[in-house]
């Protein structure tokens, strides 16, 4: 333990400098969301994971956020146990039918207001999953309204860190 | 003499059906196999439905060989296997939900993948699920889920506790089934494996490379050495990955913060790794029927030594810690403790069934190339327990980086994919492959035009999610998570 802490005081720190704010974000929140709630959000934002039908494949970079490579916290975002301590839903997945109840039922626990995320490429009217009659038809904007999407299959840490820091960005005034 | 004779003696091997033979039987012969699962004289390894049939396959214990035996069921009913052999239920009520096929005698009739939520669910799926009774004083029960606290899938557990300890759980999945199966009849080739390197994402390697062998295999497809060697690098580099990620969970749900920052450093550059090799961090699409989409970039070979030397040099420390960190210990040793029989009896693959004493491992038996050719051990305890888990996902880790070494000491030159040839008439084949969390199995049915016709994905999770049912029976509440962690079994891929 002493000698790993030891090791670790000495080293270069791996942490790396945030990427630039995904610019097609930006617009996407420009257009859609209201600027009020932007200002009250202010600099931190709790951020509710909800998988909702995904490969896993997404989750995992999501997780990858949170290791000294890229220490989402150091924006202020953090990740939060329950959709009622949250600001933001990070949704991933199709929307299988069977989780389109739980989905709905998780963004009315949030408290307003509240944004959307909408995490990788299957979000968006089911990707590889599309045709199928066991996901939702149109994807995670057919159950709740989606405020940003993060494309990729799955989105790397990087991507998903460039469009969440978006939500950060203050509207001009 | 094989261990089937008793059972197949007589019946002819359908034609086109590789490797192993499949025989159309009779519910006399389906009976016989039911024994002969009772008694353990051959293993469960995969069971599934098709239009008006089943499937069942079969090994031998030491996985040297097999069969598959179909059953048709022209009055839409089979004989339950589940009554003789439990772990096989949830397949059965899976067969019943996806094939509307039902099996007679069952004694567990409720749906399984189908909430009742589907344009075609069954009638009976609709009603509110029944979790087993549980009488006693003083119980009280704790629903969690589908949607959990942290970042992980969906699933629902019901917890019936007495005070802090666990008397009963019970786990109902199917919430993120997507239907990939329904998705797979009639796709072509391209889309089918990419479909297939998408059941359950952290293995896509796996999938993906079990579905290109049973494509393979099926249509007797040449793959070029090269394509052999890479595909292996991969699945290496996706099992150290992930072991390496579960290593850091586990200690985490202990409390223990510092191993999951650690390896969770170590994770990511097996990723950056992975990206700097085959353009893509998680590698999907990179295996595909044939051979390999991409090619190892030049700087890869050394990029991947230079990943080794960086584990090599930081891991052993991070064990050491593991090792020598009684409160960490005091949490993992004796906890969740999955007994040798019990895995034995389900077929546990993977780590669940190796830290249990069952020393199987399908690179081995009924093994594929390149392993045949490759020297690597295999990490057995006995002890069953999360700290016995932790210890073979250790054990794996270092046979992987002896394995990548070996691989790019010896790695072919030549092309990277050959053209699968299309079939003159359907052809069947069968895929087993070793992923991260055991044995993934494939199976398929090609059409002339190299169409898929039918395809199932049978993963490890199958038989691991009812023991992890049976090894938190005693346990406290709190020590769910940490057991939960150290089996790590996958929904999407059990759900398809
Ligand atoms: S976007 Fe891709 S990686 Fe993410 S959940 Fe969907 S299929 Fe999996």
């Amino acid at each position: 333990m002493r000698k790993t802490l030891f090791r670790s005081l000495f080293e270069r720190t791996l942490t790396e400098p945030p990427p630039p704010v995904d610019e097609a974000a930006l617009a996407q929140l420009a257009a859609g969301i209201d600027r009020a709630a932007r200002q009250r959000f202010g600099r931190g934002l709790a951020i509710r994971e909800v998988d909702a039908g995904s490969c896993n494949g997404c989750e995992l970079e999501i997780h990858a956020l949170t290791n000294a490579f890229y220490d989402l916290e150091r924006f202020g975002l953090r990740f939060v146990a329950s959709p009622r301590h949250a600001d933001v839903l990070l949704v991933t997945g199709p929307v299988t039918c069977n989780m389109r109840e739980a989905l709905a039922r998780t963004y009315a626990a949030t408290p307003a207001p509240k944004w959307v995320v909408a995490a990788g490429d299957c979000t968006c009217e089911g990707g590889v999953f599309a045709g199928s009659d066991r996901v939702v038809a149109g994807g995670v904007a057919a159950v709740i309204p989606v405020d940003l999407y993060i494309r990729g299959c799955p989105p790397t840490p990087t991507q998903l860190l460039a469009g969440l820091l978006a939500l950060l960005v203050q509207p001009a005034t | 003499m094989s261990v089937f004779d008793a059972i197949i003696g007589g019946y002819p091997a359908v034609a086109g059906h590789r490797p192993w033979p499949r025989f159309v039987i009779d519910s006399a012969a389906w009976n016989r196999a039911a024994e002969g699962l009772r008694d353990g004289a051959f293993v469960l390894v995969g069971y599934w439905g098709d239009a008006d049939r089943v499937h069942l396959a079969l090994a031998e214990p030491t996985y040297a060989s097999g069969c598959v035996l179909t059953l048709p069921c022209p009055d839409g009913r089979f004989p339950s296997l589940a009554v003789t052999h439990p772990p096989s239920a949830r397949l059965e009520r899976a067969i019943q939900d996806l094939w509307m096929l039902t099996a007679q005698g069952a004694a567990d009739r409720r749906s399984w993948l189908d909430h009742g939520r589907w344009p075609t669910s069954a009638e009976r799926a609709k009603a509110d699920y029944a979790f087993l009774p549980v009488e006693g004083e003083g119980l009280h029960r704790i629903p969690v889920g589908p949607v959990h606290a942290g970042i992980i899938e969906p699933g629902h557990f019901r917890f019936t506790a007495s005070g802090e300890a666990v008397v009963r759980l019970e786990a109902r999945l199917g919430y993120v089934h997507k239907g990939i199966e329904g998705l797979m009849a009639g796709a072509p080739l391209a889309k089918a494996a990419r479909l297939a390197g998408r059941v359950s994402g952290d293995s896509t390697v796996a999938y993906a490379l079990a579905f290109a062998r049973a494509v393979e295999v099926a249509t007797e497809a040449p793959v070029p050495p090269r394509a052999v060697w890479l595909r292996a690098l991969m699945a290496e580099l996706e099992r150290i990955a992930n072991h390496l990620g579960d290593i850091g969970a586990i200690c985490n749900d202990a409390a223990f913060a510092i191993m999951l920052a650690h390896c969770g450093v170590l994770r990511e550059r097996v990723l950056r790794t992975a990206n700097t090799c085959f353009g893509h961090r998680l590698m999907m699409d990179r295996v595909i029927p044939g051979g390999i989409g991409v090619d190892l970039a030049d700087e890869g070979a050394a990029a991947i030594e230079a990943l080794i030397r960086h584990i090599r040099d930081r891991f052993p420390e991070l064990v050491e810690l593991y090792d020598n960190t009684a409160s960490l210990q005091d949490r993992t040793v004796a906890t969740g403790r999955l007994q040798p029989a019990l895995a034995q009896r389900f077929a546990a693959g993977g780590v669940i069934g190796r830290a249990s004493g069952r020393a199987i491992d399908v690179r081995r038996h009924p093994g594929y190339p390149p392993y045949d050719d490759l020297p690597f051990q295999v990490p057995v305890r006995e002890d069953g327990d999360v700290n016995a888990r932790v210890w073979v996902r250790i054990g794996e880790v270092e046979q992987s980086l002896a394995l990548l070494s070996l691989i790019l000491s010896r790695l072919p030159s030549g092309p990277i994919a050959a053209e699968v040839p299309c079939p003159a008439t359907a052809v069947e084949g069968l895929a087993l492959v070793e992923g991260f969390r055991g044995d993934v199995l494939v199976w398929l049915r090609l059409g002339r035009d190299a169409q898929v016709e039918r395809c199932h994905f049978r993963d490890p999770s199958w038989f691991q999610w009812p023991l992890l049912e049976a090894v938190i029976e005693g346990n406290i509440v709190a020590d769910f998570p940490l057991c939960n962690k150290s089996f790590n079994c996958s929904y999407s891929g059990h759900d398809l």
